[in-house]
């Protein structure tokens, strides 16, 4: 009888502790910005998504050890998924129920599982230079943010940095542009960009699609040798871009004639490739490899010479590291800029999170003064343009590091507003979505 | 004509490679009646190791000597190797004796998952570097008899020159040394084979052995190509068309078919691939064995398995 008593009594004792515990827990996460951060630091593609991972969340602790955003502490969970689409939509499925107010996915192909989810659980989606292109249409894509810049802005800027190359946009007609893409949503995205311009300028494309991960291009690389396009525009993720440009100095076609997307300009592209890829270029998504920044000189200081950094301390700076960290940064800025308007010191939700999204205005002084000077230029959305910028240089490898080797290019709104309507629309259609109207955006 | 012979002659040293991997899967079904899956995972292993090793004693050896850092690099790939086979034998090999052919397969899986994590964990996952010297750059051959010449890859061309003289070494060692028909033996028969002697224990820790050798060679001729990371665990799964091509108990299968799948796959992304929108390689190798199978199911070299009732 003495036993069942004491047995009761520290069950009941239990219980209360546990539920005191969880209601602390539960107090100190109601207190905090939960960040869910997807990323994939094994498998094929781990050497690009670790330190797109480690800037990203090495950002979040640099905001906390400034003080937080207003005062708020931001939390995050890190979620594995090894560039999977399925596994991608799991975590979010398992992270969303922790409070989670922003996802970015990493991945065009979540990107396109979660677009329907996101009005649904309204939660917005950032996906900062992939995703999908019409979703810079606000009006139709309400929680989609493909802040920066999207895939077409990137296959209208290759052309144009092409053209500039030949001397000027009327040169192109009768030339051989080939796309080596990665066989994927991602890879496909610059497509329909790319046959739109083929048309208005005259040159021939050749589409050569590579299969997941991109380990074997022989074949590719002989086509490219057999029909000596003049230029070759690389498409690829991970393990596909190194490879490329081996076969490239394998089949002998010169490396200064090759022009990769910003995922395929990064340092884990090339130093394994070393001198073999001097004078490669890929686009830059505003920023480069930035190690003489201030906010990296920030970082530094106070996150990494205080033991608390992520990763190693020699990649901060890096290209891969830096986009996450501005990934990570327009999240941020994105839940600040709801405080503004729903309160400042508060934690915002997913819907406030949007509209601080949809109404994210960073100038240059605001930008200069976060450490981003000479890394990004202004970025400014609104409802109709989810994307705030269009602005892309050019950097080049000569055999070290990565060096800027053009001037600013901008996306023609000319050519891509009209078809991120048209696809828009379409996708309105098919879904039963209802554009928003001036007044709804106005809200 | 040059450019057919350019594809073909391409797809001749990929399948040299792929040859090379398959081997490893042959010399293990052989040798223990296991289809091991952890033949990628195993490469991965020793190319990480291999690259790290070699890394590592550069550096403490202040950059000087390439040369004897790779050696300190293969020697501790090896020794992981070694260590590798050792506690598959010990810990997983030795409980599961005289079991169904389907669990020891499940069994490869869950080997394959424990090394590509711990390799991971102890050399990291970014991209290593293997420099044994190999060259990058094409040469021209043949001009004078095919217009624009032939080009031949340097670097492919060794590692074939490599694969084959790997390949040649184990076919011998397989079948004219004595430990060669005891690894027969048993895969023959676990209990016969003990009953007149065989270790069994001995016999399959040299099987692994022999196959962390073979994803050494591989991985360092990978690794050089392509560079150390993740993605080189797939060169194995491009060895599965192989071994089904070629039979699971044959090691010329292993050769021929490697050449067959190098080549047929070359051929048909350059000549079928723009009809059906490309990136077509992968899965054509994988229809080309699925026909052999159609007609011969142990592939074109495998024993025709006959169980009396």
């Amino acid at each position: 009888m003495k036993f069942r008593t004491l047995a009761l009594a520290a069950a009941i004792a239990s219980v209360g502790l546990s539920s005191a515990t969880f209601s602390t827990a539960a107090q100190a996460q109601a207190q905090e910005q939960f960040f869910p951060v997807l990323v994939y630091r094994t498998g094929a593609y781990a050497a690009n998504g670790n330190p797109w991972a480690n800037g990203y969340v090495d950002y979040l602790k640099l905001v906390n050890a400034q003080g937080g955003v207003n005062g708020v502490k931001i939390s995050f969970e890190e979620c594995e998924f090894g560039y999977a689409t399925d596994r991608g939509v799991e975590c979010y499925e398992r992270l969303k129920g922790k409070g989670a107010t922003v996802f970015q996915p990493l991945s065009t192909g979540v990107t396109f599982a979660l677009t329907d989810k996101a009005p649904v659980d309204k939660i917005p989606l950032i996906t900062a230079g992939y995703g999908r292109s019409e979703s810079q249409d606000g009006s139709v894509f309400t929680w989609n943010f493909p802040l920066l810049g999207t895939y077409w802005v990137g296959a209208d800027v290759a052309i144009q940095h092409v053209a500039k190359q030949l001397g000027g946009l009327d040169k192109l007609k009768g030339k051989k542009i080939a796309l080596v893409y990665h066989d994927s949503p991602f890879g496909k995205e610059p497509i329909p960009v790319l046959q739109e311009r083929a048309k208005m300028h005259g040159f021939d494309l050749q589409l050569l699609p590579v299969a997941h991960p991109g380990v074997e291009q022989k074949a590719t690389w002989l086509q490219i040798r057999r029909d000596r396009p003049d230029h070759v525009l690389l498409w690829g993720w991970g393990v596909m871009n190194s490879t490329a440009i081996k076969e490239a100095q394998a089949t002998g076609y010169p490396r200064e004639k090759m022009l990769g997307i910003w995922w395929a300009g990064a340092e884990p592209d090339v130093k394994d490739v070393g001198a073999g890829a001097k004078g490669y270029s890929a686009l830059a998504l505003q920023h480069g490899a930035e190690p003489n920044s201030k906010v990296v000189k920030d970082m530094l200081a106070m996150v990494h010479d205080k033991g608390q950094g992520t990763g190693p301390k020699d990649e901060v700076g890096s290209v891969l590291y830096m986009r996450g960290l501005i990934s990570a940064m327009l999240g941020v800025e994105g839940v600040r800029q709801a405080q503004e308007r729903y309160g400042k010191g508060k934690v915002m939700t997913g819907e406030q999170v949007r509209w601080g999204l949809e109404n994210l205005n960073l100038d240059q002084g605001k930008l200069d003064g976060m450490g981003f000077a000479g890394v990004m230029r202004p970025v400014q959305t609104s409802c109709t343009d989810h994307m705030g910028s269009s602005w892309v240089r050019v950097h080049t490898w000569d055999g070290s590091k990565w060096a800027f080797s053009s001037d600013w290019y901008q996306a023609d709104d000319k050519v891509l507003r009209p078809m991120v309507l048209e696809a828009a629309s379409k996708y309105a259609t098919e879904k039963g979505v209802q554009r928003r109207t001036a007044e709804q955006c106005a809200q | 004509m040059g450019f057919f012979i350019e594809t073909m002659l391409g797809g001749l040293m990929t399948g040299m490679l792929y040859s090379l991997v398959a081997l490893g899967f042959v010399l293990i079904f052989k040798a223990s009646g296991v289809f091991n899956f952890a033949q990628g995972a195993m490469v991965l292993v020793a190319a990480l190791a291999m690259a790290r090793f070699s890394e590592w004693s550069n550096a403490a050896l202040g950059g000087d000597s390439l040369f004897l850092a790779n050696v300190i690099g293969i020697i501790g790939a090896g020794a992981v190797m070694f260590l590798v086979a050792w506690a598959v034998e010990r810990f997983v090999l030795r409980k599961l004796v005289n079991q169904e052919g389907a669990t020891l397969l499940m069994v490869t899986l869950g080997i394959a998952y424990v090394l590509e994590g711990l390799g991971q964990t102890f050399f990291g996952s970014e991209i290593y570097s293997i420099n044994v010297g190999m060259p990058k750059d094409p040469v021209i051959m043949f001009e004078g008899l095919v217009e624009g010449g032939v080009m031949i890859n340097k670097e492919d061309f060794i590692a074939a020159a490599l694969a084959a003289v790997l390949v040649g070494g184990l076919t011998i060692f397989f079948q004219k040394t004595a430990i060669g028909r005891a690894l027969r033996a048993v895969a023959d028969d676990h209990q016969a084979a003990q009953s007149v002697g065989i270790p069994l224990n001995k016999t399959w820790v040299i099987v692994w052995c022999v196959a962390g050798l073979v994803a050494l060679v591989a991985g360092i001729i990978w690794g050089s190509k392509m560079g150390v990371q993740f993605s080189i665990v797939t060169v194995a799964l491009r060895a599965l068309p192989v071994v089904i091509l070629g039979g699971l108990t044959s090691v010329p299968g292993a050769i021929v078919g490697g050449l067959i799948i190098g080549v047929g796959e070359k051929l048909s992304e350059v000549y079928l691939g723009p009809f059906v929108g490309g990136g077509i390689e992968i899965w054509f190798a994988y229809v080309m064995a699925l026909i052999v199978l159609l007609f011969r199911p142990q592939g074109l070299f495998g024993e025709k398995i006959i169980n009396r009732v």
